[in-house]
């Protein structure tokens, strides 16, 4: 296949090579990106910042495949999302990709078990399959004992903790988080980070995207965008 | 089979969702339980009514042909039939019945009768009940089966016998519960003993030979005993009406030749009779016209049984709508977890689905029970027929699948990023 064959490194999870995503307004063309190029290791952790209007949000859309870049290239796992369809779109947030929202996102009317199966159902697991895994995945949160709970029964912290383990449900090759600490108090935010640490620490990719620079000092690499653009980049491990 | 086991939690979903908003589902699935039991109770009705209407047909028999004398409309100024005084002369010969035995081919036999009210009196018990003088073959003709002792026979006819045969119901008239044959009953003048009973049904919408207290004597005995003359006194005196025949039953040696047999019979009969005072019924093409009749009926229910199931659906599609709009932000989660659009389709097409037959399945209960009850209570005959069980509820199901579709659709269409963004 073509994709793979440009696919320069099996180590970067991620990839953009000159990324460029444009709005119609009106007359007007909005450049929300304007060409951007990084790749993210595999195994890495990385902050992605910037001010409101810097094109943060759709940088998270893009590398959560729920958008498509207007040019330019995204590998996310050896394949280029720019050239799929809806439903391949679908099937790689189900495999590759693990969303953590800023407002938690569970499904109010399904228990933790049920939210955490969630992603495992659309992937076809079977009954057994998907309550073993989702008790092997609260366990790892420290939600094991919160199972048959509704989300409106779990404080914030908990349900966020609910989210990271159907995030992890897939096994997917990275973890997005959306200001994962929006919606917390900062003791809690403190346990949440450390949880990603733990992570990052266990072999997961783990991008959080942030406007809080004390979350992204989490991260081991900082990038900051500006009005479309790469402002700058720091951290450990850049090529 | 794996499919299947796939489709399952989905399944459970739907049940789920429907069972969370008890009262809302209820309300929707009301406009598909009403559309469903209308269209198994109207049919079940109709096809009761036709039922009855072709039975009574088809005892006429459909080789058969029927003719009666009808008194003529009155006309102004005078009358071409001979009227003296008050006495008015129509309807069938005996010449009649000759004449059409004799030259229309195709008759097998034809069963003249006639058909007189009389006085008639066991005992204390006093009835008027209807004389059907007539021939053994008559019993053959509308097929009466016997219930006790025997029928007319042709020895009767020679001897001019006393005897007459009644029909269940002027048996319970008449004779109340006591030992009928060989009882002697009085006929206006004439004394005669009951040697049979034979089984009487109900007319119906078809107007049959016979009516339910009947009594049966010879042809010559009653010629002999009452002429064929029958007076009345009526509030302007006396007034008579002389008719030979009441009922001509012609029957044609086969199906085929009925049709041109009352052809036949009605262009001779309107050349001997200047007057319109007699019927031809062909049972035959009553049979055809009941049949059309119920075609007909049955396109104008399934109009509105179409109409009403459609109600349901649009309601259905109604509320669907406003849970799609409802659960924006579930569906952009879904999405945004992974999930293609055809899963989310089908989460809301089993969701109506569950609506649709659920409300589907009760209506087929409702829709049993009302012919049910309506034979019940006014003893009007129904048929539930199984193909409207069927068609009902696969309709119902059809209308969950059509008016969930487009809810559905637009569900699945939804951009995640508006959709999770959806408050």
């Amino acid at each position: 296949m073509k994709t793979e064959h440009l696919h320069p490194n099996a180590d970067e999870v991620v990839r953009l090579d000159d990324v460029k995503r444009y709005y119609q307004v009106g007359d007007e063309t909005v450049h929300a990106l304007d060409g951007v190029s990084f790749s993210i290791r595999k195994g890495s952790y990385w902050a992605i910042m910037g001010p409101s209007g810097s094109g943060k949000s759709t940088m998270l859309n893009i590398l959560g495949c729920l958008d498509r870049p207007s040019e330019g290239a995204y590998w996310l796992n050896g394949v280029n999302v720019a050239e799929m369809e809806d439903n391949q779109l679908s099937d790689h947030r189900l495999r590759n990709l693990g969303f953590i929202f800023q407002s938690f996102h569970l499904i109010p009317e399904l228990t933790v078990r049920e939210n955490i199966e969630v992603p495992m159902l659309y992937l076809g697991l079977s009954h057994g399959e998907r309550a073993r895994k989702a008790r092997d995945l609260a366990d790892r949160v420290g939600m094991s004992h919160r199972l048959r709970h509704l989300p409106s029964e779990l404080s914030g912290g908990q349900r966020q903790r609910v989210a990271v383990a159907r995030a992890l449900a897939n096994d997917p090759a990275v973890l997005l988080a959306d200001e994962p600490t929006g919606n917390l108090d900062s003791a809690t935010s403190v346990q949440i980070m450390a949880l990603f640490q733990e992570l990052y620490e266990q072999g997961k990719t783990v991008i959080v995207v942030t406007h809080e620079s004390d979350i992204a000092q989490y991260a081991k690499v900082n990038l900051i965008l500006k009005d479309g653009r790469i402002a700058s980049m720091r951290g450990e491990g850049l090529g | 089979m794996t499919r299947l086991f796939i489709m399952w939690p989905f399944i459970q979903l739907g049940l789920t969702d429907v069972w969370r908003h008890k009262t809302r589902s209820l309300l929707t699935m009301l406009g598909v339980v009403f559309g469903v039991a209308s269209v198994i109770a109207m049919l079940a009705v109709g096809e009761g009514a036709s039922l009855q209407a072709r039975e009574s047909i088809k005892r006429l028999g459909s080789q058969n042909i029927l003719l009666s004398s009808e008194k003529p409309p009155a006309d102004e100024g005078g009358n071409a039939n001979a009227q003296q005084g008050r006495l008015t002369i129509y309807g069938l010969l005996y010449d009649d019945e000759t004449r059409i035995r004799e030259t229309i081919p195709g008759i097998e036999l034809t069963v003249p009768a006639r058909m007189v009210k009389r006085n008639t009196r066991f005992g204390e018990r006093q009835r008027e009940l209807r004389i059907v003088e007539t021939i053994p073959e008559w019993f053959d003709v509308v097929q009466r089966p016997i219930l006790a002792g025997r029928v007319l026979k042709e020895n009767d006819l020679r001897t001019h016998a006393n005897v007459c045969v009644l029909t269940a119901q002027g048996a319970r008239e008449l004779l109340a519960a006591k030992e009928i044959i060989g009882q002697r009953i009085r006929i206006g003048a004439g004394m005669f003993e009951v040697v049979g009973i034979v089984k009487n049904d109900g007319g119906g919408s078809v107007r049959t030979p016979d009516s339910e207290a009947d009594v049966y004597i010879p042809m010559t005995t009653g010629k002999k005993m009452f002429g064929d003359t029958s007076s009345r006194v009526s509030s302007g005196g006396m007034e008579g009406e002389r008719v030979e025949l009441g009922q001509i039953i012609v029957r044609m040696t086969a199906v085929e030749v009925v049709e041109a047999g009352s052809t036949a019979i009605e262009a001779m009969l309107k050349r001997f009779h200047k007057k319109q005072d007699y019927k031809i019924d062909v049972p035959l093409t009553l049979l055809r016209e009941a049949e059309r009749t119920k075609r007909t009926f049955n396109i104008v229910l399934g109009a509105i049984a179409g109409i009403s199931l459609l109600v349901g659906g649009i309601g259905i599609m109604n509320i669907m709508l406003a849970s799609v709009t409802e659960r924006t932000k579930e569906i952009g989660i879904r999405r945004a977890i992974g999930a293609r659009r055809s899963r989310i389709v089908i989460q809301f097409l089993i969701n109506t689905c569950v609506l649709s037959i659920g409300g589907g399945l009760v209506g087929l209960m409702v829709g049993v029970l009302i012919p049910f009850i309506i034979t019940w209570t006014t003893e009007m005959p129904t048929v539930v027929q199984p193909y409207s069980l069927a068609l009902a509820f696969g309709i119902s199901a059809g209308v969950g699948i059509l008016f969930g579709l487009y809810p559905a659709m637009r569900a699945a269409s939804l951009d995640p990023i508006e959709a999770l963004r959806h408050e």
